[in-house]
């Protein structure tokens, strides 16, 4: 797959909508506003001159891409790029990479991220493409930047620039001892300079900013408090608003009654069709006004848990699928096997959850809006304002300070919409924070999954055929690394019950749980080791590491589980990473599953920050917790049935294991990125567990419910 | 509408507002002291922790009225002269954030153990820990950091 390919892709899995015509700034004016310098844009490059100017449904995407660099008289840098800081730490990473590529210290580094006005147009923060693709193009601005520097000295010296060498943020010519820093190199200038074509690279062996471990940049104003999250910004004269929902999904208003909300003082009602909100001078009143509103919905039946799996199996009644990957004969194959197994397994709805829920302040000047608000999307969430406001794009400015995460649940903007709609009525900056109960009800959840796996394997445990069916979650990682002659995979979409999209890592922590729960079936039918079992089937090289480094730290084979204890292991491939996980469990008299150790080993080519890597591995190890033992939305008639944090169990200190993260760096292969597929390995190791502690095979999540799920067999397991 | 005083950060503060809102948007709104965070508005998340009379508390579930004559502490509160406390420097060092929006809470719950148990152990750590929620799931860093507050709390700097 070329790199446009896979963008879309990418973007089709996330289910995002279509970007938009990218909006440019005049660079020249740009410049003006930075007070001269030198600025360094990124015009097609290598491949990605396949993606610009090709269309996509029918939109064009933008003829120039994602970033550009511009260095002060003062010797700062500002990096402009559309990607948002959400956790994931890339405001850190990426300015190591171009401090790098600059040869400047990674303190003269100023990220300018995810503003509409001042970034240049960038689909989304998602499918952990910021390293892989993002890094890139901002090394290679640097790079031609550094070029620029180092000429522009040469003349300055009449020197020959290939005699110059550019270090700690100078230019020095050795033989003269002379230096000038860039800042004295671009002072007064307006230089723009279009970057045209790949600029030779530092390699990964050579880096000494990047591939170092970098703590979080700003991270003093997110000790004292001081870091204004997108539910922090005040606006003078800024009102509260409330916006009414309606008591089920697919409800219609049948009457209502403001007449007492009227009266709360300084309270007004905004209505517009079904919309109805409120905005008051405080939150306190705003909420008093929106309780005093009696509304009558009308919700139509809808189904619950009960049937969830049921309707998933049915199939779309829209979409048509066809095989994700095919190639020998199945049916022959699998007739011919030795140990034949088919099974199902099952993966309920789960909410992102992040702890800052959606926000927005939205201000409008005349007819220029601009918003403020927490979204992975940015540019996405500007083309939703123009459309609900019928705006051209330049009269809409979209800004995301960085925000209490997100892990693909916020990629859309209905907080921005719903303080825009407040504000253009109040005439006045309204601010907009979902409840949790909110957050938990009107986002999107990660998609729940229908899995059929058949396998067929020879006796010496060979793999013969391989069938894998995924109902309505997605085919992210559905292909298997094993090596097996005869296969059919294919993802089939459903009529979801509930909203869905993106969450991180996608549909391959559900694709991940089914086919390494099934390898461990197939090992433990064959009388084998399971770790030994894969690798006999295994010839990847960077996945077989993996394993082997993350069977190495655990000691797996070397040593016995205690009595109760299980050991279990899975592993798999996603997005450029590699990673393999094992873990211990401790499964009680009483059916309470403990996790006592985990292992995780991972490889993602060269490493850029080696401390945000291990923290973004270990917290999707802890995040992949929450979905493998207990998380999952109940719902029913069109109602979420446990819309609070004390029904809907998150993982927390008293549930985290040891973990170690095994990394692995390949300073020879390009970096990918890390955000999500740290999490798909957990929950099959943890399946495969419990059964080598008890017998019993896990084959739905959450494994350990902290109350029956309708449709799910009755929990076995606490947690 | 009716005014209330509030002693917050060593400062006393004039608020006008309501008895029975909460202490959580009075800081946050009418102080616009916005490091106290809202998580879930029901005492499950622990963002919006502060001292209260250095006992660590949910804003959210504190009613205005109720706040007045305590000694309130928010994460604004803890800095001295640019001197970060012990608990936010290991932090720092640790690393213990990703998004950093439940760093608040937990620095101001670890400090409020700290101060009752100078050299807690792992389990007393989560015991008194586990009403904070880290959904980025930086748990461990967290413990480390807490320890390493212990320690150099122990060798003298103050809380
Ligand atoms: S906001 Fe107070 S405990 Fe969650
Ligand atoms: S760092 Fe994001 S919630 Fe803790």
């Amino acid at each position: 797959m070329n790199a446009f390919d896979e963008l879309m892709n990418e973007a089709r899995q996330q289910q995002t909508d279509p970007p938009a015509r990218g909006f440019r700034l005049d660079r020249r004016e740009f410049l003006k506003t930075l007070g001269g310098g030198l600025l360094v844009c990124l015009g097609p490059v290598g491949e990605f001159a396949q993606e610009s100017g090709r269309r996509w449904q029918e939109h064009e995407l933008p003829t120039e891409l994602s970033a550009w660099i511009h260095i002060g008289a003062d010797g700062q840098v500002k990096v402009f790029t559309g990607k948002v800081e959400v956790g994931q730490n890339i405001r850190t990473s990426l300015a190591q990479l171009v401090a790098e590529e600059l040869r400047t210290p990674f303190d003269s580094i100023a990220m300018v991220m995810g503003d509409t006005d001042l970034t240049p147009w960038d689909m989304g923060t998602f499918g952990s493409r910021t390293t892989p693709t993002m890094g890139p193009q901002l090394r290679n601005m640097a790079s031609a930047a550094r070029d620029v520097l180092v000429k522009t000295a040469a003349a300055r010296w009449n020197a020959e620039a290939s005699t110059l060498t550019a270090a700690d943020g100078k230019v020095t010519n050795p033989h003269t001892r002379e230096s000038l820093t860039y800042g004295e190199l671009t002072r007064g200038e307006e230089l723009v300079e279009n970057v045209p074509n790949d600029p030779p690279l530092t390699p990964a062996a050579d880096w000494k900013i990047a591939g170092t471990p970098m703590r979080k940049v700003n991270g003093r104003d997110f000790v004292t408090g001081k870091h204004r999250y997108p539910s922090d910004i005040v606006r003078p004269e800024m009102l509260f608003g409330k916006v009414l929902r309606p008591q089920g999904f697919h409800a219609s208003l049948t009457s209502v009654d403001t007449a007492e909300a009227e009266k709360v003082p300084t309270a007004k009602i905004v209505r517009d069709g079904d919309f109805i909100g409120v905005v008051a001078d405080d939150l306190h009143s705003a909420e008093q006004a929106l309780a005093a509103i009696h509304a009558n919905w009308t919700v139509p039946p809808q189904s619950s848990n009960a049937e969830l799996f049921a309707t998933l199996k049915k199939g779309s009644t829209s979409e048509e699928s066809r095989p994700e990957f095919a190639s020998g004969s199945v049916p022959q194959a699998y007739a011919a096997s030795d140990v034949k197994l088919d099974q199902h397994y099952t993966v309920q709805y789960i909410a992102h959850t992040p702890l800052e829920p959606r926000a927005a302040v939205a201000e409008w000047s005349g007819d220029k809006l601009t918003v403020w608000t927490g979204t992975q999307r940015p540019f996405a969430v500007r083309d939703e304002l123009c459309e609900a406001f019928h705006l051209p794009a330049k009269q809409v400015r979209v800004i995301q300070p960085d925000m209490g995460s997100g892990y693909g649940g916020k990629h859309t903007g209905e907080a921005a919409v719903e303080a825009a709609r407040l504000a253009k009525a109040a005439g006045k900056p309204v601010k907009v924070i979902w409840t949790r109960e909110e957050e938990f009800t009107w986002a999107y959840f990660r998609p729940a999954a229908y899995i059929e796996v058949r396998s067929g394997t020879r006796r010496d445990g060979t793999m013969a055929s391989w069938e894998f069916h995924n109902y309505n979650s997605g085919s992210a990682a559905i292909q298997t690394l094993y090596n097996v002659p005869n296969q059919l995979i294919q993802f089939h979409s459903s009529d979801s019950p509930l909203r869905q999209g993106s969450y991180r890592s996608l549909a391959a922590a559900a694709n991940h749980f089914a086919r390494e729960v099934h390898m461990s079936e197939i090992a433990f039918a064959l009388g084998l080791d399971s770790l030994q079992f894969r690798l006999k089937n295994l010839t990847d090289p960077r996945l077989r590491a993996v394993f082997e480094a993350a069977a190495d730290k655990f000691r797996w084979g070397r040593s016995r589980p205690e009595e109760e204890h299980g050991f279990g292991v899975a592993g798999g491939f996603d997005k450029g990473d590699y990673v393999a996980a094992c873990v211990e469990v401790e499964v009680t008299p009483e059916k309470k599953i403990k996790l006592v150790r985990v292992v995780e080993a991972w490889e993602c080519g060269a490493i850029v920050n080696p401390d945000g890597l291990r923290n973004q591995v270990m917290g999707a190890c802890v995040q992949a917790i929450g979905g493998a033992m207990f998380e999952a939305i109940q719902f029913k008639d069109g109602r979420i049935l446990n819309p609070h944090l004390a029904e809907y169990r998150v993982p927390r200190f008293s549930d985290i294991p040891e973990i170690e993260v095994v990394l692995i760096d390949r300073k020879d292969l390009p970096s990918s990125g890390a955000g999500e597929t740290g999490l798909v390995a957990l929950a099959p190791a943890i399946s495969n567990a419990v059964f080598s502690a008890t017998g019993v095979r896990l084959r739905s999540m959450p494994m350990a419910p902290p109350r029956a799920i309708p449709g799910d067999e009755p929990p076995r397991f606490q947690s | 509408m009716a005014d209330f005083l509030l002693h917050v950060n060593g400062r006393e503060f004039h608020v006008r507002g309501f008895a029975d809102e909460s202490l959580l948007f009075a800081l946050r709104n009418r102080l616009n002291l916005t490091g106290t965070k809202y998580g879930c508005g029901e005492g499950q998340c622990g963002a919006c922790t502060v001292l209260l009379n250095g006992k660590a508390t949910h804003s959210c579930l504190t009613s205005l009225s109720s706040a007045v004559g305590a000694q309130i502490t928010t994460i604004e509160g803890l800095e001295r002269h640019e001197v970060l406390t012990p608990v936010q420097e290991a932090f720092l060092e640790e690393g213990a954030y990703q998004c950093g929006y439940c760093t608040p809470g937990m620095i101001l719950s670890a400090t409020a153990l700290l101060r009752e148990l100078p050299h807690p152990t792992d389990e007393q750590i989560v015991e008194h820990m586990n009403g904070n929620v880290c959904r980025c799931g930086t748990y461990p860093r967290i413990i480390a950091a807490i320890h390493r507050a212990a320690a150099a709390a122990g060798k003298g700097a103050s809380l």
